[in-house]
Formats: C-alpha cells, sequence, structure tokens
C-alpha cells in the first residue's frame, strides 16, 4: 500500500483532547450527578384555591438510553391527569403538568427539578425514570421540602441516600427490586431436586436497579446448589454485548439471569444466544421484557416466548382500576393490552398516591403530604395497595414474575405459583425461532 | 481459558469490522476537511433507520438496500456540507466546525425522533441471527458480511485516492489547499464530495450496526462517537486502512479485557488511546509530516 497522506501530529493531540472531552462528558451524563448546592429554601407549601389548577412537576428521560422508558411514564402521568381532570380535578382543581426532558442525564435531572422547584414553585412533583436518576432528583426535593412520590426509583441507593434518610421524603410506590428476583428463586427452591436446574450466568449492566435484584439471586440460588458459571458486571454504557454474550453461551448456563436496564441489552443478549446456537433453559432479565411491543418489535415474537421479567404489575392483573387504565390507555395511543408497558402503571399509580395524599390533607402542603405517607396508611394503586415504611419503599408491593407466552401474544403472570391471576410457567424456553 | 481467548479475539476482529464501517467516513472527512464530525455517530443511527425503513415497508435486503441508502447518504453529505459546513471561513473554523456538526447532529436526532419516535428498533435478516462452525467456533453471518463489506469499502477508497484524478484531487487538497487552488482544483467541489462520500460509506456502517447492536433509536449514536474518534486517531488521522486496523486492534482488545474485567474494559480502550498518543502521536499509519496549509 502507499503512504498514507500525511497529518500533522500536532492535530493528533488536538482531536485526543477533544475525544478525550467527549468520553468524559458521556461518562458525565451516565454515571455521575452532580453535586450543586443551593443555600434557597423553600416551605414547597400553598393554600388551596378552587380557582387555580394544581401544578406537577416532572422531570422525563423523553431523550437519551431511558427514552423508551421515559415517554412511556409521560403517557401513564398524562393518562392519570387526564382521568383526574374528567372527575373534576384534585379538591375541584384542574391538574396541569409540567413536564422537562432530562435526556437521561443524573446531571440534567437535578437541574431539572431545581427548576421546576426554584423558578416554576410548582404545587406538588412525581420522580422521573429510573433509580439512577431518581437519587440525585429526591435530594433536589428534600432541598425544597417537597414530597417525592415516584414509581421507577427502587434501589437500595435511593432509599439509603442521606438525603432520605435525613428527610424520608422519598416514596416509590413499586416494587422495591432488590427483591423482585425471589419468586423466581422460590420457584427454582420449589422444584424437586433432579428438575433443578444445576448452572446459572449472571451477567449484570453497572446500574443500581440492574445489579442488586441479580446479585440477590445469585446469593440464593448458590444456597440452593446451584452453580454459578458466569458473573460480571459489564459498564452500562457499553456500545457492543457480543463479547459478554458469548462468554455467557460458552459457559452453558441453564439459568441465565440478566441484570439490564433496557430493551437492547436484552435483544443484543438473545440475539448473540441465537447465533451460538444456545438457549438457556431459563432466561430471566431485570428489565426489557417488560416493555410490551417495544420488546416484542425488537426481538420478535416467537423469541420472546419462555421471556421472564419480574413486575409489580402486569396488563392482566385482576384489579378493576388496573383494567380500566389499560382499556383508557388502549384506547388513546392505541395497540393492544399486552403491549401496555408496566411504565405506565407505575407512573398512574404515582399520580393516583399523590391524589390520596392531597385529598386527605385537603391541600398540596408537601410538609402536610410527608406526614401523611409516612403515617403508614394503606393506599391504593392499579399496581395494587400502597403503604409506605420508615424509608419509603413499599411493603405490601407484590412481586410477580411474567412470562411471554402463546406464541409471543400473551404476557401473563406465572409466579408466584398458585396466587391469583398466575398461569403455568414455561419452565423451558423453547429454542430461537427466527 | 485458551478457548475463551480464541473467542474474544474472533469477536474482536468481527465487531472490529463494524466499527470499521462507521469509522471510514469519519477519517475522511477529517482528513480531507479538518472537521471532526461530531454528527458522525448520528449519521450512523441515520444509516441504520434509511435501512430500517426499506426492508419494512419495502421488504429490501439490508445489503441490497445500500444501493439506495448510499447514495441517499451521500446525498445529504453534500446537503450538509453546502448548508452548514462551506460557509465557515477563518481561524476559528475548525473549532466551529465541532459545534456546527454537534448542531446539525442534534437536528437529525430531533428528525428522527419526530419520524420513529423513541422506541427501539433492529434490523431483521436472515444472516442476522444465522451462524456458520467453523473450527468450533459460530462465527455469525452479519459479522462475517460486515468484515467483507469494510475490506470492500477499505480498498475502494483507496482505489478511488490513489486511482483516480478526483482522488489526486483529494490528496491535493489535504496537502495543501492554497496550492490546490492555485493549481486550478475546485477545492469547494472536492470538499463537498468528499464529506458526501465520508457520510456516504457510513450507511453500510449503520445498516450493519442496527443488524448487530440488538436495536437502535434516535439517541444511540452518542454511544458511539467517542469510540469512533479514538479509532481514526489510533489508526492515524485519514487512513482508511488504519481505521480498519484500529477498530480491528481496539475491539480485540476490549474483548480480551472483557474476559476478567468487563468494566475495565472501555478503560482499556481509551488508555490504549492515550498510550499510542504518548508513543507514536500520528497513530498507527498516519505519517509525522503533515501538509502545509
Amino acid at each position: 500500500m502507499r503512504p498514507h497522506p500525511p497529518w500533522r501530529s500536532r492535530r493528533a493531540l488536538v482531536l485526543g483532547t477533544a475525544v478525550l472531552s467527549v468520553g468524559a462528558l458521556a461518562a458525565c451524563s451516565s454515571s455521575g450527578s452532580s453535586s450543586t448546592s443551593t443555600t434557597t429554601s423553600s416551605s414547597a407549601s400553598s393554600s388551596p384555591s378552587s380557582s387555580n389548577p394544581i401544578t406537577i412537576g416532572a422531570s422525563l428521560s423523553l431523550t437519551g438510553d431511558f427514552s423508551t422508558d421515559g415517554i412511556n411514564y409521560e403517557r401513564g402521568y398524562e393518562l392519570w391527569a387526564s382521568d383526574v381532570n374528567a372527575h373534576g380535578g384534585l379538591l375541584g382543581r384542574q391538574v396541569v403538568l409540567k413536564i422537562l426532558n432530562d435526556n437521561s442525564s443524573p446531571t440534567q435531572v437535578d437541574t431539572n427539578y431545581q427548576t421546576l422547584f426554584a423558578s416554576d414553585h410548582v404545587d406538588l412533583a412525581f420522580g422521573p425514570f429510573s433509580s439512577l436518576l431518581t437519587t440525585p432528583a429526591s435530594s433536589v426535593a428534600a432541598r425544597y421540602g417537597y414530597a417525592f412520590v415516584e414509581g421507577a426509583g427502587g434501589a437500595p441507593t435511593v432509599f439509603q441516600s442521606p438525603a432520605n434518610l435525613a428527610d424520608h421524603n422519598v416514596f416509590d410506590v413499586s416494587l422495591p427490586i432488590a427483591d423482585e428476583m425471589v419468586p423466581f428463586v422460590n420457584w427454582i427452591a420449589s422444584l424437586p431436586a433432579s428438575q433443578r436446574p444445576k448452572t446459572a450466568a449472571y451477567p449484570m449492566a453497572d446500574d443500581p436497579f440492574a445489579t442488586p435484584p441479580v446479585q440477590l439471586a445469585q446469593q440464593m440460588l448458590q444456597k440452593l446448589g446451584v452453580k454459578t458459571v458466569y458473573s460480571k458486571i459489564f459498564p452500562e454504557e457499553a456500545a457492543d454485548y457480543k463479547a459478554p454474550a458469548d462468554q455467557v453461551a460458552a459457559s452453558g448456563a441453564q439459568i441465565v439471569v440478566l441484570g439490564s436496564t433496557d430493551v437492547p441489552t436484552v435483544s443484543a443478549f438473545m440475539q448473540a444466544f441465537e447465533q451460538q446456537h444456545y438457549t438457556p433453559k431459563l432466561f430471566i432479565a431485570a428489565a426489557g421484557p417488560d416493555q410490551g411491543s417495544a420488546f416484542i418489535s425488537a426481538v420478535g415474537k416467537g423469541n420472546a416466548v419462555g421471556m421472564m421479567v419480574p413486575n409489580g404489575w402486569y396488563p392482566a392483573y385482576a384489579n378493576s382500576a388496573s383494567q380500566a387504565m389499560v382499556q383508557a390507555y388502549v384506547a388513546k395511543y392505541g395497540g393492544n393490552a399486552s403491549g401496555v408497558s408496566s411504565d405506565i402503571a407505575e407512573a398512574y399509580s404515582v399520580g393516583q398516591v399523590m391524589a390520596q395524599a392531597v385529598t386527605a390533607t385537603g391541600g398540596t402542603d408537601n410538609a402536610k403530604i410527608i406526614t401523611y405517607l409516612r403515617s403508614g396508611v394503606t393506599l391504593t394503586s392499579v399496581q395494587g395497595p400502597v403503604k409506605f415504611d420508615s424509608l419509603g419503599e413499599n411493603g405490601l408491593a407484590a412481586a410477580f414474575v411474567s412470562q411471554w407466552q402463546n406464541g409471543g401474544n400473551a404476557f401473563n403472570q406465572v409466579l408466584p405459583v398458585g396466587q391469583a391471576g398466575s398461569v403455568a410457567i414455561i419452565a423451558t424456553k423453547p429454542a430461537w425461532s427466527s | 481459558m485458551a478457548r475463551e481467548i480464541y473467542q474474544a479475539i474472533t469477536d474482536g476482529i468481527l465487531v472490529g469490522g463494524v466499527y470499521a464501517l462507521m469509522a471510514v467516513g469519519l477519517t475522511l472527512i477529517f482528513g480531507v476537511l479538518d472537521i471532526i464530525n461530531i454528527a458522525q455517530g448520528v449519521m450512523v443511527i441515520l444509516g441504520a433507520y434509511l435501512s430500517y425503513e426499506l426492508a419494512a415497508r419495502l421488504h429490501i435486503d439490508l445489503f441490497v438496500g445500500l444501493l439506495v441508502t448510499v447514495p441517499a447518504m451521500f446525498v445529504i453529505g453534500v446537503v450538509i456540507q453546502w448548508a452548514f459546513i462551506r460557509p465557515l471561513r477563518g481561524r476559528e473554523r475548525v473549532s466551529m466546525t465541532l459545534l456546527v456538526s454537534y448542531a446539525v447532529a442534534l437536528i437529525i436526532e430531533g428528525i428522527l425522533y419526530e419520524s420513529f419516535g423513541a422506541n427501539t428498533r433492529v434490523l431483521s435478516a436472515w444472516y442476522v441471527t444465522s451462524s456458520v462452525h467453523v473450527f468450533g467456533f459460530y462465527l455469525p453471518y452479519i459479522y462475517l458480511f460486515g468484515f467483507a463489506l469494510a475490506v470492500v469499502l477499505v480498498v475502494a477508497l483507496y482505489l478511488l485516492l490513489y486511482r483516480t484524478r478526483f482522488g489526486r484531487s483529494v490528496r491535493a487538497t489535504m496537502q495543501d489547499e492554497t496550492a490546490a487552488r492555485l493549481v486550478g482544483i475546485d477545492t469547494n467541489r472536492v470538499a463537498a464530495l468528499t464529506f458526501g462520500i465520508g457520510v456516504a460509506v457510513t450507511a453500510a456502517g449503520g445498516m450493519v450496526y442496527g443488524a448487530t447492536s440488538g436495536g437502535f433509536n434516535p439517541n444511540s449514536g452518542y454511544d458511539l462517537i467517542s469510540r469512533l474518534l479514538a479509532i481514526i486517531i489510533l489508526g492515524g488521522l485519514g487512513s482508511i486502512g488504519g481505521a480498519l486496523a484500529a477498530s480491528v486492534f481496539m475491539l480485540t482488545l476490549e474483548a480480551l479485557v472483557d474476559i476478567w474485567q468487563p468494566q475495565w474494559a472501555i478503560v482499556v480502550f481509551y488508555a490504549a488511546l492515550v498510550l499510542v498518543l504518548l508513543i507514536r502521536p500520528a497513530g498507527f499509519f498516519g505519517a509525522a509530516r503533515g501538509r502545509t496549509a
């Protein structure tokens, strides 16, 4: 080959600096949170006035890595608000949502809530999507005295944050994620020893949402005698999953417990497994298969069969309010019931819980709302009963495992076995069918 | 362990081919125009969406679809260069192109969000999930085809640059733009066509990326750009073959580290870049001598 066009080495250094800057920015946007502090304080309380709307602020990931979930959350919040407004509003006041886009950035979510609290003076606050963003957001809310009701911040890091330990202002209406794989492990334990899988692989994304439930499942399964043949944490911002997926395939594990945060991660592992002619007997992912039509369109109906995901809600959940919400969602956004993401129910539940607190306290005084939610009262939501413990975890949240069945046309609750609504589990995942 | 190492090397070579497809356009554009095209990642995703549209709506095979998407992306590239890059003049031109290309990325991302929404899309074909069994390893066809395509494109670009009149104009512009103008080369035309070619070949990278990544949405490009920039530096700025070699080297290195400590894989990726800059600032295939203007 001929010599290549000549270049100045100075340009390489300039570009190198640019690369590292871009990399640093990307790292900041995916893992860090701002430590900006402010001395501004607000009582976050207001007196009821029937003529003024109640403004509720939220920051959501409408773009960026969590945009699929963020947009679902936006729909869930809006669906709840439209339902409330159609029934006369809260305390006779219409509900107005003010939603800002955080681009899935922990730094931007911090800025957004400061804007909502300090500049917009919203009456109430709803949480963002993901534990990664809820942790910094809840600190801002604590600083401004807001009750922070959220549905997607179930990681231990959220509840154990210094702000929440001091102010106890976080209230997660959904299932605490650390325990979400427990029904799956309990089912394995219930199997006769001869039928119990012998090996398991645990690939995990480096994310506060993804690792705790998988690590707990690993500990419990190891105690049951299930041998760990792969257990590694890969970077959340990995641009390619072929290498870890191929390692899992080479391990030949009978169970794969994937600590995933989104659909592409699960899809990439499934694709690599199929390429390697490897089908685990059981495949459960922390997130992704719960994304309804977004998951099916990515992996195909045939391949989805047998895929499991822990969940606090599923579309066929036998709850009249849930069924009404699903119908309203399908009527507004189209599709079918099995394609409704659990994000919708989580977001809708946030609104329901806040509405009950506002009604009970007779206004939007956040201090009163925090006291009320911490009082041990049992509330209702489309995900079932809600009762907060001292750290704001929902102690009554039911842990389910759902599975794609019926040719990828049905997303059914399968665990716990014998629980109302559970159908027979597909105990051996069918071979890939692309 | 030996099997794991062989598997990692195989993965690195195959995935490296995909990254080479995405990086060659970037290194070509930088080489000729001195432009750090921050929009390259979004261009990759745009290419993936174009392939998706052809496959989903018209049932056109992904590789056959390149006959449409490559020319389409060429036109898009020429228009972007003409509308956004060409007007930039003066001493701050290079730094301004950073901002302008970032703006272009935001515009394209916004259009994609409006057009397709945030849901993940995947490119499907029989060769995406099928593989061939060789020496005990399953090699996915999509990666094999993608690697072959990368080699073909690198050779084609090499021939274009070193065997054609247009290529001579490009190389003259690379070495000394003022002198090139003095000898009658229309450097504006060269710049527009080169930018167009750089974006056009990215269509191929977008297609293969869309088929191998597990899914993409309008935002997916931001995870790519820093890696692509690292690759073209390591390969030698403007070196087409260097982009391929660096892609294979970097992705193989990452796959090997992944065996033991996946969390360190990305760190090692960028550490390798820093080391190369310290030892050989011009990269693997970059020459120390530069152009004079």
